[in-house]
């Protein structure tokens, strides 16, 4: 689905992505992950275009991305951020329409689709004519992966999507999110910072370090990695694991 | 009555007035408009040239208003020169094009400073949002970043708004019809109804329009379309109507290009361009009145074409048109003007009026005849025992160094004052002896002398009526007036105007006047 061939990518004299080389199958559930500054999110962009590389060749479906227009490129790619970045003069019905409304599909088939998205990520279908500012944090992440889902993609591109929610409300909508990318039949990646929720959902991890790919396997082969910078972001969610299981036995430290 | 009377007039002069004010300020805001969508545009795509254009825009708005409009009179001369030999066909310098100029570059940095402002403000994750979700540059820019932007562009739309048609009431010096027509023409003749009504008018019109722009912008914001549209109407409403009102009332008068009589803003002026006006039309000639032009404007409008007909002095000529800095005797001063002025600026004398409005100094006659004093140089005996009032521009003026280079002149003190406040203090008894103009109606109000200067320091200042080269044939139409107006009679139609009780229009004491130059000298 997603080939990244030798790509580099300069900003001021370093290189944030350094001669990387991924392939990523189709219906796979991709994890990006690494410390801040890894390169993990720009990564992701090479892949709808927002990023265009200095080297090296990103291709969707076998076609070049740097060949597409970058605009009907992004319009047949889910994309959410973690900012969410919904329209805030568009109510949640607009915004969740705005690439089939790019697509120029016609009324009808936009609400009838509008509907259906407020039912997959399980939002009432009165929230169609809010604005985002009458929505919680959780509510406009739901909303951006819905606009994410619109016009029914094949590739999903997600950026932290859920890293300004708490525990639950992230942990929910993680689930729905994975119950998604199966019943859609989704090639899902997703950028997070947190290993634990990458080794949790994600069949694929890939750890990026100064740019480069350190760990790339299942969440239990990366378990077991012994690259330095991998074992360092392991290390503090398995730490917080085991005192939280101490914790529970009533054997405190 | 009379204060009725006041009213009536102020009224009177209104719509049209306020027509011609509404009509430049929306095509000056309109130009400005124009100019700044493409900066905004081209300084978000490069921010490395925002501090330059900022920075320029502001400097702009750092020159005086009235200087810019002042500034554009001779640049536009100067391009209409070069159009008039280059392409055959002049530029207006006078009246709607210099203001309009003026204006648009005043509203600029609101309009620029909104634009960047309202874009920046726009949150990134938003822009990135339009970006992935696979809008195109113009869509992003229609769809997303104008409507976020809209409230702080509109905020700056709203500035931009409110000081042009605040500035706009300073179009009337470079010869434009607006606002400024009644509150110039008030000050300079006290006529407080005038300057009310005309401050009043502008202010309400600076409110409306604000008013209106305020509904389009929250009903945009708000994404109420009715709203937005109904302040929208509101103006397109105000500008159409006031504007088509203007045209109807003009389009008679369209026929053939009327006799301009132009006149500065002081009250002597008023007074005689509505005697020339008169004239004129007694003898069938169409004529209007441009009044209330900076006196720097005023000579060049003449030799321009853009004005036809006005008074001016001897000694402002001599230095102004000329370029002469020399003080030399009356006669060779006149004669002079008489052969240059048409050699070399096409404009020609056509009646020296027979009064001289110069710089003198004046003392109450009491005083005078107690100290025996007539002459400046008996004041140069007396002087370091006395105190002298000038107006705020004198002690820097040729005049007084001319004076104390000839005369010797030396006072134990000397105060500037606002002229109202100079005439106080002498009546008061504060200053001893004052600055004055020769045809000052207080001067016999309030009996004071004027001192001769038998050793000619000071240039003289005789009223010269000039006719510009558009219309020679106005020498013929006023020679009548060659000599008709004695100093008394022009301080008496200056005093009607410029008392307290009893106060006449300029239109009044020029009937006087006329009346008075008819029944011939007493």
């Amino acid at each position: 689905m997603i080939d990244f061939a030798g790509v580099t990518v300069q900003r001021g004299g370093t290189a944030i992505i350094d001669d990387v080389s991924l392939s990523l199958p189709a219906g796979s559930f991709v994890a990006l992950t690494g410390a801040s500054g890894a390169g993990k999110t720009t990564l992701l962009r090479l892949a709808n275009a927002l990023v265009t590389p200095d080297v090296g060749r990103v291709c969707v479906d076998g076609a070049d991305v740097a060949r597409a227009s970058a605009a009907q490129l992004r319009r047949g790619i889910g994309y959410a951020s973690q900012g969410v970045g919904l329209f805030p003069h568009w109510t949640v019905a607009e915004n969740i329409a705005a690439v089939p409304w790019l697509l120029r599909h016609d009324r009808a088939a936009m609400a009838a689709r509008v509907a259906t998205l407020l039912d997959l990520v399980e939002l009432p279908r009165g929230f169609g004519d809010r604005f985002p500012r009458q929505l919680s944090g959780g509510q406009a992440s739901r909303v951006g992966l819905a606009r994410a889902l619109a016009a029914a993609p094949r590739l999903l591109l997600l950026d932290e999507p859920f890293g300004a929610l708490d525990p639950e409300t992230r942990a929910s909508l993680g689930d729905r999110l994975v119950a998604l990318h199966r019943e859609q039949g989704l090639t899902t990646v997703m950028v997070t910072h947190d290993l634990a929720d990458a080794l949790l959902r994600a069949e694929r991890v890939v750890v990026l370090d100064k740019g480069r790919i350190v760990g790339d396997g299942s969440p239990a082969a990366l378990v077991a990695s012994s690259h330095p910078a991998v074992m360092a972001l392991i290390a503090s969610p398995l730490d917080q694991a085991r005192r939280l299981a101490a914790l529970r036995h009533g054997s405190g430290q | 009555m009379m204060l009725d009377a006041r009213w009536s007039r102020a009224i009177a002069m209104l719509p049209d007035r306020l027509a011609a004010h509404l009509g430049v300020s929306a095509a000056a805001l309109a130009l400005a408009i124009v100019v700044a969508a493409p900066l905004v545009m081209l300084m978000t795509a490069r921010p490395r040239l925002r501090a330059p254009v900022l920075t320029a825009a502001a400097v702009v708005q750092t020159i005086p208003s009235l200087a810019l409009l002042a500034l554009f009179y001779p640049l536009l001369l100067l391009v209409g020169g070069l159009t008039q030999r280059l392409a055959g066909f002049g530029v207006p310098a006078l009246g709607l094009l210099p203001s309009l100029l003026a204006l648009s570059l005043y509203a600029l940095l609101p309009l620029v400073r909104g634009g960047i402002d309202g874009l920046a403000s726009v949150p990134p994750e938003t822009l990135d949002a339009a970006d992935g979700i696979g809008m195109t540059r113009r869509q992003r820019l229609f769809h997303v970043e104008l409507p976020l932007a809209a409230p702080i562009v509109m905020g700056g739309l709203r500035v931009a708004a409110v000081w042009t048609i605040g500035a706009a009431t300073l179009a009337t010096t470079v010869g434009q019809k607006s606002l400024g027509d009644l509150i110039f023409a008030g000050l300079q003749i006290e006529d407080w109804a005038l300057v009310v009504t005309g401050c009043i008018a502008a202010a309400l019109l600076a409110i409306i329009v604000d008013m209106a722009l305020w509904r389009a912008e929250t009903g945009l914001a708000e994404r109420r379309w009715r709203k937005a549209l109904l302040g929208a109407a509101m103006l397109v409403a105000l500008v159409t109507g006031v504007v088509g009102w203007y045209w109807q009332g003009r389009a008679p008068a369209a026929a053939g290009r009327p006799v301009v009589v132009g006149a500065k803003s002081f009250g002597e002026q008023y007074i005689l361009a509505e005697l020339i006006a008169t004239r004129l039309r007694a003898q069938g000639v169409p004529v209007v009145v441009r009044s209330g032009l900076g006196s720097a404007v005023a000579f060049r409008a003449l030799a321009a074409g853009d004005i036809d007909v006005y008074v001016d002095y001897s000694g402002t000529l001599w230095d102004n048109a000329l370029g002469q800095k020399s003080v030399v005797p009356r006669t060779e001063m006149l004669a002079t003007l008489r052969r240059e002025l048409p050699r070399r600026h096409k404009v020609l004398v056509a009646a020296s009026l027979g009064f001289e409005n110069a710089y003198a100094l004046a003392m109450r006659r009491a005083d005078a005849e107690r100290l025996g004093i007539v002459s400046l140089s008996d004041l140069a005996v007396r002087a370091p025992n006395l105190r002298l009032a000038t107006d705020t521009e004198f002690q820097s003026r040729a005049e007084w160094r001319a004076l104390q280079a000839v005369y010797g002149l030396r006072f134990t003190r000397m105060t500037a004052f606002t002229p109202t406040l100079m005439v106080r203090a002498l009546t008061g008894g504060d200053a001893d002896v004052i600055t004055a103009f020769s045809s000052d109606g207080r001067i016999a109000a309030d009996d004071l002398v004027l001192l001769t200067d038998p050793r000619g320091a000071l240039p003289a200042y005789d009223a010269l009526l000039l006719v510009g080269p558009r219309r020679p044939d106005l020498v013929a139409l006023l020679r009548g007036l060659e000599g008709a107006i004695p100093v008394a009679a022009m301080r008496e139609a200056n005093w009607q105007v410029d008392r307290d009780a009893e106060k006449q229009t300029p239109a009044q004491a020029a009937a006087w006047l006329a009346d008075a130059i008819a029944a011939g000298p007493p």
